[in-house]
This record gives C-alpha cells, sequence and structure tokens, in this order.
C-alpha cells in the first residue's frame, strides 16, 4: 500500500498536480449518527494529516491508517471530548506532524510571524522610498538656482 | 530516428555552449560579426531540439519498446494520444519539452527582436544559452530520455492511468509555457545588468513577454486545477499541495511583474524593482522545478539518498539564481532610478499590489519551505499545510481585491482617492446588495460568505466601472459615449477584462466553498437521494470495456418534482490491469454555472455501492475566471502601443540574417 503510493507520488510529482489516485475518504460506515457531532469530527479531519500520504488530509485519504485515525477521532468525540481534547491526545500519540496547522511556537515563530513581519518591513521602505522620492521632487532648487530662475523671472 | 532524436539533442547543446559565449565576448568588445551570430545559433538551437523531441514522440506512437523510457511509459493498447503525450508523461521526456520550450522562446526572440539594440539581443541570448546549456548538459547526464534496452521488451508497463486522460495533452505544455515564458524576461533582466543599463527597448520589451509567460502559466494552473478536481474524485480544486505552491508562486510573482512593468513602461519608474521581479519570477520557476525533479518534497532524507538529479538541479539553481541576484547587487547601484511620483496615484496603487502580491509569494514560499527547514535543522517533522495557508493567504489577499478596482481609476502621478471612490459608489452599492441578498435569501449564509460575495461583486462591478467611466458613461450622450468605449485602447479593455475575470473566480469559489452540499452513503440499485434539492436515483453498476482499461459505470438519473427523469449522469471506476491501479472517473452534469459531481466508492457484498455526491454552486467560475483572465491578457497583448511599438533603432540595426533558417 505505502509503496505503491510513494510509487504514484513520483509519477504525480513530475507535474504540478497533486495526483494521487483514486481517493476514497470518509466512508458511510465509519460516521456518526449525530450530525453535530459527525460535523465537528470532519472539521477535526481536514486538519489532520494522513501520516503515509503526501499532503493528504485524513479526511481526503482511503489509506488504512487515515481510516483508523477517523475512527479514533469519532470514538474520542463520542466520548465526550473537546476539540482541544481530540487534537491533544492525537499529537500525544502521533507527534506534531500531524497537524496540518502548526501550532503557533518558537520554531514555527518564523512561520507564523513572517507574513506580518514581511507586510510591515515592505510597507516601511515603500513609506520611506515615497518620503525619499517626495524630498527629491521638492528640494530639486538649490540656492543658486533659485537665484538664476529669479533673474530668469524677472527678464520676462 | 532515436539516435538521430540522442545526436541532435547533443549537437543542440553544443549550439547552446555557442550561443552562450560568442555573443556575450561579441558584444564585450564590440564585435558586430560575434554578436550576429547569436540569431542563426538560437533559431538552429531550437529546430535541433524540435527534432530530437520529434524523434522521442515518434518513438513513443511507434511504441518503440526498445526505448528504456517508452517501455516504462507507453502500452501498445494505449489510444494513440495517450502514447503521444506520454511523451512528457515521466521525468525525462518533461525535461526535453521544457528545454524545447526554452530554446522556442529563444528563437522568438531572436526572430521577433529585430528592432532591439545589439547588444542588448546579443547579451539577452547569450543567457538564454547559457540556462539552455545547464539544463541540456542536466538532460543528457542524468535523464537521458534516449536510452536503448537490450533485448527490447515486447510489451510496455503502461503510463500511470491517472495520467491517461486529456489533461495531460494540454496541462504540462501550458504550464511549461508560462514557466519558462519567464525566463526571456529573466535573461531581459541578466542582459540589463550585464550592460549596466536600462534603455528604453528594455521596458518596451519586458511588459509583452511577462503577458505571454502570465497567460500560459494562469492557463496552465487553471486547466491542472480542473484535472485535479475531475480525476481525483474527492471535487476539491485546489490543496495547496507543495507541488501546486511550485506553480503557484511564479504566477503571484508575475502578476506583481506584469504590474510594476505597466509603471515602468508608461512612467518609467520602479525599473529597478521590475528588474528584481524578473529576476525573482524566474528563479520561483527554476525553485519550482527543483522542487518538483528532485523528490526533496518527500522528504529531505529520500532526497539525500538518490541525489544524483537533485543535486544537479540545485546547482542549476544556485548558479542563475545566486550569480543573478550577485549581479543584481553589483550592478543595481549604477542603474538611473525612474521618475516619481505622489503616494495617491496609478503608480501607488500598483506598488501596493507588488507589496501584497510579493508578501503573498513570499509566506507561500515560506510556507511551502518551512517543513523542509525545520526536518534539516532539527531532524523533527512538521506539516504545513491547507489550513495554513487559508489563513495566511486569504488575509492578505481581501485588503488587495478591495483595492483592485481603484487602481485603473486613479491617475498617473498624482491621483484623487476620493472622485475615484465617487465613481465606485456605483459599484459599491452594487457589491453591498449582493451581500444583503445573499444573507437574506440564501439558507445556511454566513456572515463571511456575504462578504466574500459582496467582494466578488465588487471586483465584477469595479472591472465594469472603469470601462464605463473611461467611455464616459453619464457624461456624454449614449451614441458618443458607445463610440468611445469601442474606440478604447485594448489595454484598458484587458485591464478590466483580466479584473473581471478575478472576479468571477472569486464568485466561483465563495458559491461552492460557502454554499455547496454533500452527501456520503451507500447505494443500492433503485435508490434515490435527495441533495440541494434535486432528486438523484441510481440506476446500478454496469460493467464496459476499455482499449487498456476495464471499468464499472454506474448509472444515475436526476429526477424534477413530478419523479420524471431529467437528466443521466455516469460515474465510473476503471481498473488498468498492467499497472493494476484503479482510478475515479468522477460522473459531472453541469448546471447553469453549477455542478453535480458524482464519485464512486467501493462495492459491498451485498451489491451496495459507497457514492459520494456533491453540490458544487457556481464551481465552473473558478476555471472559467482563469479563461476571461487569460482574455484579458490576450487583449491586453494585442494592444495597439505593442504591435506598433516604437520607431527602430537603425543605426544599431543587426545584420538582417535573423530570421535564416525558420521554416
Amino acid at each position: 500500500m505505502n509503496r505503491a503510493r510513494t510509487a504514484l507520488l513520483s509519477l504525480s510529482l513530475l507535474f504540478v498536480l497533486a495526483l494521487s489516485g483514486a481517493a476514497q475518504a470518509v466512508k458511510p460506515d465509519e460516521m456518526l449518527a449525530d450530525p453535530a457531532l459527525e460535523a465537528r469530527a470532519r472539521a477535526l479531519s481536514e486538519g489532520l494529516r494522513c501520516m503515509v500520504c503526501q499532503n493528504q488530509s485524513i479526511d481526503e485519504s482511503d489509506a488504512d491508517l487515515a481510516r483508523d485515525l477517523r475512527i479514533l477521532v469519532r470514538e474520542r468525540l463520542k466520548a465526550g471530548d473537546t476539540d482541544k481534547q481530540v487534537i491533544d491526545y492525537i499529537v500525544s500519540r502521533y507527534g506534531e506532524f500531524v497537524l496540518l496547522k502548526p501550532r503557533f511556537e518558537l520554531r514555527t515563530l518564523l512561520l507564523w510571524g513572517a507574513p506580518v513581519l514581511l507586510l510591515l518591513a515592505g510597507g516601511l521602505f515603500v513609506f520611506r522610498a515615497s518620503r525619499v522620492g517626495r524630498s527629491a521632487e521638492t528640494e530639486a532648487l538649490t540656492e543658486q538656482e533659485k537665484a538664476a530662475l529669479e533673474t530668469l523671472l524677472k527678464r520676462e | 530516428m532515436v539516435e538521430i532524436g540522442h545526436f541532435a539533442l547533443v549537437l543542440a547543446l553544443a549550439l547552446a555552449l555557442v550561443q552562450m559565449i560568442v555573443p556575450l565576448v561579441g558584444a564585450r568588445v564590440g564585435s558586430q560579426s560575434m554578436m550576429a551570430v547569436a540569431g542563426p545559433v538560437t533559431v538552429t538551437g531550437f529546430a535541433l531540439t524540435a527534432l530530437s523531441f520529434a524523434a522521442l514522440a515518434i518513438a513513443y506512437a511507434r511504441s518503440d519498446f526498445s526505448v528504456a523510457n517508452v517501455w516504462e511509459n507507453s502500452h501498445s493498447l494505449q489510444p494513440l494520444i495517450y502514447k503521444i503525450t506520454g511523451t512528457w508523461g515521466n521525468h525525462e521526456g518533461s525535461m526535453l519539452l521544457w528545454v524545447l520550450i526554452l530554446t522556442f522562446f529563444g528563437a522568438l526572440v531572436a526572430v521577433f527582436g529585430t528592432n532591439l539594440p545589439a547588444t542588448l539581443k546579443a547579451n539577452v541570448l547569450a543567457v538564454q544559452g547559457a540556462i539552455g546549456t545547464a539544463f541540456f548538459l542536466f538532460i543528457l547526464i542524468t535523464s537521458n530520455p534516449f536510452a536503448r534496452l537490450s533485448p527490447a521488451p515486447v510489451e510496455g508497463r503502461d503510463l500511470n492511468p491517472i495520467l491517461q486522460d486529456f489533461g495531460l495533452a494540454v496541462h504540462p505544455p501550458l504550464l511549461y509555457l508560462g514557466y519558462v515564458g519567464f525566463s526571456v524576461c529573466f535573461s531581459f533582466s541578466v542582459a540589463a545588468l550585464i550592460e549596466g543599463r536600462i534603455d528604453a527597448a528594455w521596458a518596451r520589451w519586458v511588459r509583452p513577454w511577462t503577458l505571454v509567460a502570465w497567460i500560459f502559466l494562469t492557463g496552465g494552473i487553471a486547466m491542472g486545477s480542473y484535472w485535479a478536481y475531475y480525476e481525483l474524485g474527492w471535487g476539491g480544486f485546489w490543496f495547496w499541495d507543495p507541488v501546486e505552491n511550485a506553480s503557484f508562486m511564479p504566477w503571484l510573482a508575475g502578476t506583481a511583474l506584469l504590474h510594476s512593468a505597466i509603471v515602468m513602461e508608461k512612467r518609467s519608474a520602479l525599473k529597478i524593482w521590475t528588474l528584481l521581479l524578473a529576476i525573482l519570477t524566474f528563479s520561483l520557476s527554476l525553485l519550482g522545478t527543483f522542487l518538483v525533479r528532485s523528490g526533496v518534497l518527500t522528504s529531505v532524507h529520500a532526497f539525500a539518498t538518490d541525489p544524483t538529479r537533485g543535486v544537479f538541479i540545485l546547482a542549476i539553481l544556485m548558479l542563475f539564481i545566486g550569480g543573478s541576484l550577485a549581479l543584481f547587487a553589483l550592478r543595481a547601484s549604477t542603474l538611473a532610478a525612474g521618475g516619481l511620483f505622489q503616494p495617491i496615484s496609478r503608480e501607488g496603487a500598483l506598488v501596493l499590489n507588488n507589496l501584497f502580491l510579493t508578501t503573498a509569494t513570499a509566506t507561500v514560499l515560506i510556507g511551502t519551505l518551512y517543513p523542509l527547514a525545520v526536518e534539516a535543522l532539527s531532524a523533527d517533522k512538521i506539516s504545513v499545510g491547507a489550513p495554513f495557508f487559508n489563513m495566511t493567504f486569504a488575509p492578505l489577499m481581501v485588503p488587495l481585491l478591495l483595492l483592485v478596482p481603484f487602481g485603473p481609476l486613479l491617475a498617473w502621478k498624482r491621483g484623487d482617492v476620493l472622485a475615484a471612490a465617487q465613481r465606485l459608489m456605483v459599484a459599491f452599492a452594487a457589491a453591498l446588495l449582493a451581500a444583503l441578498v445573499t444573507l437574506v435569501f440564501i439558507d445556511g449564509a454566513s456572515v463571511l460568505a456575504a462578504l466574500g460575495a459582496g467582494l466578488a461583486f465588487w471586483l465584477i462591478c469595479g472591472a465594469l466601472t472603469d470601462l464605463a467611466v473611461k467611455a464616459g458613461v453619464g457624461n456624454v450622450a449614449w451614441n458618443v459615449s458607445a463610440r468611445r468605449l469601442v474606440g478604447l485602447p485594448r489595454s484598458i479593455f484587458g485591464t478590466a477584462i483580466a479584473h473581471l475575470g478575478l472576479g468571477l473566480t472569486l464568485l466561483g469559489m465563495v458559491g461552492t466553498l460557502c454554499f455547496g452540499a454533500e452527501r456520503i452513503l451507500s447505494m443500492h440499485a433503485g435508490e434515490t437521494v435527495e441533495i440541494a434539492g434535486r432528486a438523484l436515483r441510481f440506476d446500478g453498476l454496469y460493467p464496459a470495456p476499455g482499449p487498456n482499461y476495464t471499468e464499472q459505470n454506474g448509472r444515475f438519473a436526476i429526477l424534477n418534482a413530478a419523479g420524471a427523469v431529467s437528466g443521466e449522469v455516469t460515474s465510473s471506476k476503471r481498473f488498468y490491469p498492467v499497472r493494476q491501479m484503479t482510478t475515479t472517473e468522477a460522473g459531472i452534469r453541469t448546471i447553469g454555472f453549477s455542478q453535480l459531481y458524482i464519485s464512486l466508492g467501493d462495492e459491498a457484498a451485498d451489491g451496495s455501492v459507497v457514492v459520494r455526491i456533491w453540490w458544487k454552486p457556481l464551481v465552473t467560475l473558478i476555471w472559467g475566471g482563469g479563461l476571461v483572465m487569460m482574455v484579458g491578457g490576450a487583449m491586453s497583448l494585442a494592444d495597439r502601443r505593442l504591435r506598433v511599438g516604437a520607431p527602430a533603432r537603425r543605426r544599431n540595426k543587426t545584420v538582417a540574417a535573423d530570421g535564416a533558417g525558420v521554416s
């Protein structure tokens, strides 16, 4: 199973397409009867990675491991866990790798901070460049040039 | 024939070396004859690469399994179209397509660049030659598509079934035309740095080339997205997969480049920035090639175990990105900065566009590479997937999209925001109305969905407002403004149409993501299911033979309120015996702009089948908007000022031998 996926993956990597075969995600027999609980399970599943796949959530993957995780998520929800408790439980068993949205912590500081920092830095740069541009425009005349302009204007 | 192809490829490498060295030296020492070598050599190099590619394609069409590459990726029973498209359905062949397109663009510059200053043209073609040299070497040393097998196998191992689709005929060529098209902008930038000046010819040439590459890349990404949507069977259109991001980053940077090139062309400002952006855009294309080709995405460690190809591309990457950026650092200060403008102006708006687009590009880049960095530094593995990108990318896009309608309505140099806002009142009212209608009349509409719909209408109506204002609608009589509208420069239409396309794409996304419906269930033949107000009856599974597969067709009937059949959908599962693989062929019925999407799952012992049904409102607008964007780009490309051009510099004109050799 795993080897077939890797072979497939290396082929699909040829293109900019993430083609990874016939996807048969969550199956009817796994689904919970309570629609509210099932909706929470689906939402949680979308944020959890299928560990043996390339960039697929367990909600999209047909790998056996993904199915196990989907069932595990639903079992925890039925047992009354909150969303956070479910996530913590899964992470404690499978590690941070399972989270498609990494937690905000020291080593992901740069990841989460990058968009804000870059936007601020870029904005500051643009702002300063526009100030420089404007001052260059207004301070274009030196004293001598002004005097020369005066005489020219007087001659008119 | 195969050996001829191999030989032509080696010859093309030799010519690329000549193309790299002779014109460069010629430009340095001022030798007209040495510079004149560039044109014919480039065109001949293209002809040889085309011959080489044709040789491989013919081997595929003939199912010549004595060629290892054909044996690995083809089968005699495949339909002819998939035999031919299989040529680039593998690593070696797709790299050959890459250089074919590279030399094609080089030849275009050689043929159409007759009014370019001689030294600029020589340097541009030399840089193209350098890129060509690197990739020819890569193919010949690590990825030779012409390697023979002896004894020749009787039958091939089949093309990956997922790739046996019309998408393979269109998506990679379009995508590569986009990716590689940016090499021309890159070569122009590096040539300008080598010369140490940016002249008017440079500014005039970069925008059309950017447009050409951008149009193809837009098409390639839209096509890829639709292909993934109908082939993968789970109805998603964008997955934020690293492989997708690899194509999306050059698109974002290329879009920024397109806009800064307008400022440079019209107002000769932002020259240095445009030059840098052109370098960065192609660098991202190269990076994408590296990410996709080297296998580094699967795992840093997988990359380390078989690094030949990866290391080679990494070296190419460092040489070109590092080299061009170093050249930029050395030379940028010698380049003259361009015109000045007030912050509130068309230029200012385009600078903001660039700020948001480059930040978004960097965010995608960091998100894509971060897991690799963490794994390399700490041996820990983290994932950065769709939820991260949705959370960071969307907030960067919203302000940009809000600003889009203002840009074209602001004057160059010094604009008036209030006047622009006044003109946009109607568009704003329409957007507000759309948001309110969504919120009030559609069941279960969230505030976010309403805002999304409003934003889409803001873009669409803003684009129409731009045209109306420029035609003088409301200020002059109807027939006068109608005449003015027809007479507007095509680039104005181009802008408006492209922005309208953006609005349509957004509308499609909002419709699909916020108002779609999904049913996952197990169905027996004869059972009926309700989705989004429609009844759908499963009529059973019927087996059918195919040329190199067998398939199970699940037939569904769409029933109207009276219970009569109003339409049929067939959804299939195909089994390809050679590779022992199953693919889903989703059953799709387009109703208006929306689609009903049915995908088959496993068959149970009792004869029931797992069925997934989605109702995807307005989903076709996602790709339709992309097509509209392409049309906008093409309109802009057809603008009079690009076709006529500025008067050629007679004294610098190269020897008229450029076109020789094209046939």
